[in-house]
């Protein structure tokens, strides 16, 4: 295998000859000479090639009644949808698709009757194609970083080629390839058949009738690698492999039939391909930023899985009215009945003389104005106060002073505040998500102290009325007001150690649920473990300054509002 | 290649947990439904997309838009022309993600009554699901208001279509199955709670297991007719099973001791309501009637236990392990 582009190239060749099968390939690629080196290669793939892009609607997909063509012939004229025939469908800014188009897309290619050229275009390592998607696609070429130079000449048109299912496939290839999925971490076995059709592709298109080494080497440089999770165990020449970024391989012409690189030296043995052979081939192309990409990958993950994490959501059904658009109606969106008819009114005079019909009002589809809406998601303050007896000592009462100034505050930006306090043994609810001010002092006022610290429960309480508040459409604020002192852990029992740990699994939790929080420490000097708690939080850490509430306000809206 | 038939249900290699709980709402609907939900590409689909050729055929009027057994259990807002009663598969419909909500509960029908002018009702995939399976891959994604209907229609069995001048109410009782991936999205709990069973699925870890699945799939794919009857005999034995059962299920009896069991292991786990109790029981029925048992057995309700509970506890956050673990582990301390 060299370059990223020759891999690209063999990518879609392989492609070409088994286009449902494999499904297609994620090209991650900026525009630039590179992508348009590689559209060529595109356009040459069989079929009819369509190009779709993120936005794409059902209608235009699944196909529907078109409404204008039928109101005209008095008949259901129905226009057909891109998945109902088979074809290439080429999706560029492919890091803008969102999970239910990737949903969609998974589907069709499940029945194996199209193919997809996933175009990522995206920028930072989080942008990327839907992992829904990428799954389904057997190829994935990164070919960032390529300049002008990098681009060879186009490769010849492919020789022959045969069936794929006339490739008659040895014993021993499906467990090599099982094999070394293993060893590189690849656990979906979605990953293993692509491999085995990709081999099989390779085969067909050297016009051979059995699978041979070098077919597994390039199935496992192209579908296994940049699957790999884990960087894999090698006997002999670890270091090298591992430290290194992917050396640069030997140019090779990829699709002749010579394959001049290591499998046809060392393979004095016979069929069974040496499993070293194969891992070295994967290790060639492993991206060099394996580990950084996997650390990305995983929190980027849960960033997106968040439900309605954004404050501020564009949608078509509730919320404060924006500015109508163009559009079509498809059963989920409103029409702006006015907007409609003031985009129609000017043509009216024109469409009177050229119509056929004695109508009034001349409506067509390119007039439909659909309501779109902003919807603000309200923020929701959990206000998580310690009432321990540790903390009653020192500073309780000013605290719950402090509370009453930013509930005052929370009212006048209109948003909802809920109450949990902890002490003794576990933590209560004291006031669920709510607006009503009065009742929230009152519970406040009765805080009574004394007791344990079980820090982990309180935060636990406050996650739970943020998971259950979110999924309502607030978002969650975590406000916590302790002085840090933890000594009872979440199973109730009396142990310093214990509680720690937990309030620190409890914060790491938090944080991964994207919940942002403040702390506010109340102790009479700043505690050391607090501070570390909060960086765990990735929330900002306040002192609560001696015997001023409103100087703590003020602290802590900035912090809010930051 | 869609003519092509399924992958067959006995072929599938491993992920007893999900062909047991699929045999189960085959053998008794009123459990309700199977949610599956995991990693990508462990053969979530292929599963559901098997069980209709697994399916024994039901007997239908041949014209009948929601494939009711006799004449007489037709709606009659339908005109039928054919009133012959035919044998035909199961029927397993798919509920698309991007599908509009005239497309699931039916609506007009525009092109009647555009050219003939007439009032007339098109039937949804509701009607045609009746009496058979609802299938939702990603059912996480789905939007909210199609959900909404889901709901109400798989609580009731009945679809009530009130719109564009139409009163239109027609049977709609299918067992719901819905597939996904949790990392993409949540379940609404209302959803969630409509499922009957529960099943969690991972990828193969043994490289034996993953070096038969490719083998067998692969041998689908390039060997198709010689494939399919291969298996042929193994789905047909198992569907004489499922039909068994089926008649069976009335004439199993619940000891005390049995019933004791589910009500003990409920309220050691805490879970809400008595839907878990009742799913549990019947899931376990259906298991002793499947493999042959007179009474049900507290081997049965352990056996079950998982897919009925794993989704009616409450979240443990900080529990890793994820629900599944800790029915086991109530399970182990309940009933020994």
């Amino acid at each position: 295998m060299s370059g990223p582009l020759q891999r690209a190239r063999l990518a879609l060749r392989l492609l070409a000859v088994d286009p449902s099968g494999l499904g297609g390939a994620h090209l991650r690629a900026r525009t630039g000479p590179v992508r348009a080196a590689l559209e060529a290669d595109i356009n040459a793939l069989p079929g009819p090639i369509r190009r779709i892009h993120p936005a794409i609607t059902d209608e235009q997909l699944f196909g529907g009644v078109d409404l204008s063509a039928t109101l005209a012939e008095g008949r259901t004229v129905r226009a057909a949808g891109l998945l109902e025939t088979p074809c290439t469908l080429v999706l560029p800014m492919a890091e803008r698709c969102r999970s239910d188009l990737a949903a969609r897309l998974g589907a069709a290619l499940d029945r194996q009757s199209h193919c997809v050229i996933a175009l990522d275009e995206g920028v930072e390592p989080e942008e990327g194609l839907p992992p829904a998607l990428a799954d389904r696609l057997a190829f994935s070429v990164d070919l960032e970083d390529l300049s002008l130079g990098d681009i060879g000449p186009a490769d010849p048109p492919p020789t022959g080629a045969r069936r794929t299912d006339a490739v008659h496939v040895p014993a021993g290839a499906i467990s090599d390839l099982a094999l070394l999925a293993e060893s590189l971490g690849v656990e979906s076995p979605r990953a293993l058949l692509l491999a085995l059709r990709a081999a099989r592709a390779h085969a067909a298109l050297e016009d051979r009738a059995e699978l041979e080494a070098a077919d597994l080497t390039v199935a496992a440089a192209l579908v296994l690698a940049p699957r790999a999770t884990r960087l894999p165990q090698m006997e002999d020449d670890t270091p090298e492999a591992e430290e290194e970024p992917p050396p640069p391989p030997p140019p090779e012409e990829p699709e002749n039939a010579e394959q001049p690189d290591a499998p046809a030296q060392e393979q004095e043995q016979d069929m069974m391909i040496p499993q070293d052979l194969l891992l070295e081939a994967a290790a060639a192309v492993l991206p060099a930023d394996l580990l950084a990409r996997l650390a990305v990958g995983s929190s980027g993950m849960v960033r997106a899985g968040g439900s309605g994490a954004g404050q501020q959501r564009k949608g078509n059904r509730r919320g404060r009215p924006m500015p109508a658009r163009q559009g079509r109606l498809d059963g989920t969106n409103r029409l702006d009945l006015i907007g409609t008819l003031r985009a129609a009114a000017p043509w009216q005079p024109l469409r009177r003389t050229h119509a056929k019909t004695a109508q009034s009002l001349h409506v067509r589809a390119s007039d439909f104005r659909i309501k779109r809406y902003k919807e603000m998601s309200d923020r929701l303050l959990i206000f998580v106060v310690d009432a321990s007896g540790s903390a009653a000592m020192t500073r309780l009462a000013e605290a719950k002073g402090a509370v009453e100034l930013l509930l005052g505050e929370a009212y006048a930006r209109r948003d909802h505040v809920a109450l949990v306090a902890f002490r003794g043994e576990g933590a209560d609810v004291l006031l669920p998500p709510t607006r009503s001010l009065v009742q929230t002092k009152r519970r406040l006022a009765a805080l009574p102290g004394g007791g344990g610290t079980p820090l982990a429960a309180g935060m636990q309480a406050a996650l739970e009325v943020g998971l259950g508040a979110r999924s309502k459409g607030m978002t969650p604020t975590v406000a916590l007001l302790t002085d840090g002192r933890a000594n009872i852990a979440l199973d109730g029992q009396a142990d310093r150690q214990a509680a720690g740990a937990d309030a620190t699994r409890m914060a790491r939790l938090l944080r991964g649920n994207n919940m942002p929080g403040l702390v506010i420490d109340m102790s009479p000097r700043p505690q050391r473990p607090l501070r570390a708690l909060a960086e765990v939080l990735d929330a900002p850490y306040i002192p609560l300054p001696r015997a001023d509430s409103k100087r703590l306000s003020t602290a802590v809206s900035a912090a809010l509002d930051a | 290649m869609s003519s092509r038939q399924p992958f067959p249900f006995s072929a599938i290699v491993g992920q007893d947990e999900m062909k047991q709980a699929m045999i189960l709402t085959a053998i008794d609907p009123t459990i309700g439904g199977v949610l599956v939900f995991g990693d990508r590409g462990t053969g979530k689909s292929t599963a559901v997309r098997a069980l209709s050729g697994l399916l024994p055929q039901i007997t239908a009027v041949a014209g009948c838009p929601v494939n009711a057994e006799t004449r007489e259990a037709c709606p009659e807002w339908a005109t039928i022309t054919d009133e012959s009663l035919i044998e035909k598969p199961t029927p397993v419909v798919d509920l698309p993600l991007g599908v509009t909500e005239d497309r699931v509960v039916g609506a007009l029908d525009i092109e009647r009554a555009l050219s003939h002018g007439e009032k007339a009702f098109e039937p949804g995939l509701l009607a045609r699901a009746n009496r058979g399976y609802l299938y939702i891959d990603e059912v996480n994604l789905l939007e909210d208001h199609v959900v909404d209907l889901l709901l109400d229609v798989a609580q009731s069995g009945e679809n009530v279509v009130e719109r564009e001048g139409l009163s239109i109410r027609h049977p709609a009782r299918f067992v719901l199955v819905g597939s996904g991936n949790p990392e993409e999205g949540e379940l609404r709990p209302q959803l969630l709670d409509r499922f009957g069973l529960s099943v969690e699925v991972a990828s193969p870890r043994d490289v034996e297991t993953r070096i038969e699945v490719i083998r067998r799939r692969d041998a689908y794919e390039t060997d198709h007719g010689r494939f399919m009857d291969a298996w042929a005999e193994a789905d047909a034995i198992l569907r004489d099973q499922i039909v068994a059962a089926r008649s069976a299920l009335k004439t199993r009896e619940t000891p005390d001791a049995t019933l004791r069991a589910c009500a003990e292991l409920c309220i050691a786990l805490g879970s809400d309501g008595l839907r878990g109790e009742l799913t549990l029981l019947r899931a376990a029925r259906a298991l002793a009637a499947f493999e042959g048992f007179e009474t049900v057995e507290i081997q049965h309700v352990k056996a079950v236990a998982p897919s009925a509970l794993r989704h009616r506890l409450r979240r443990d956050p900080l529990d890793e392990a994820g629900t599944g673990a800790r029915v086991g582990r109530v399970v182990a301390e309940v009933l020994g």
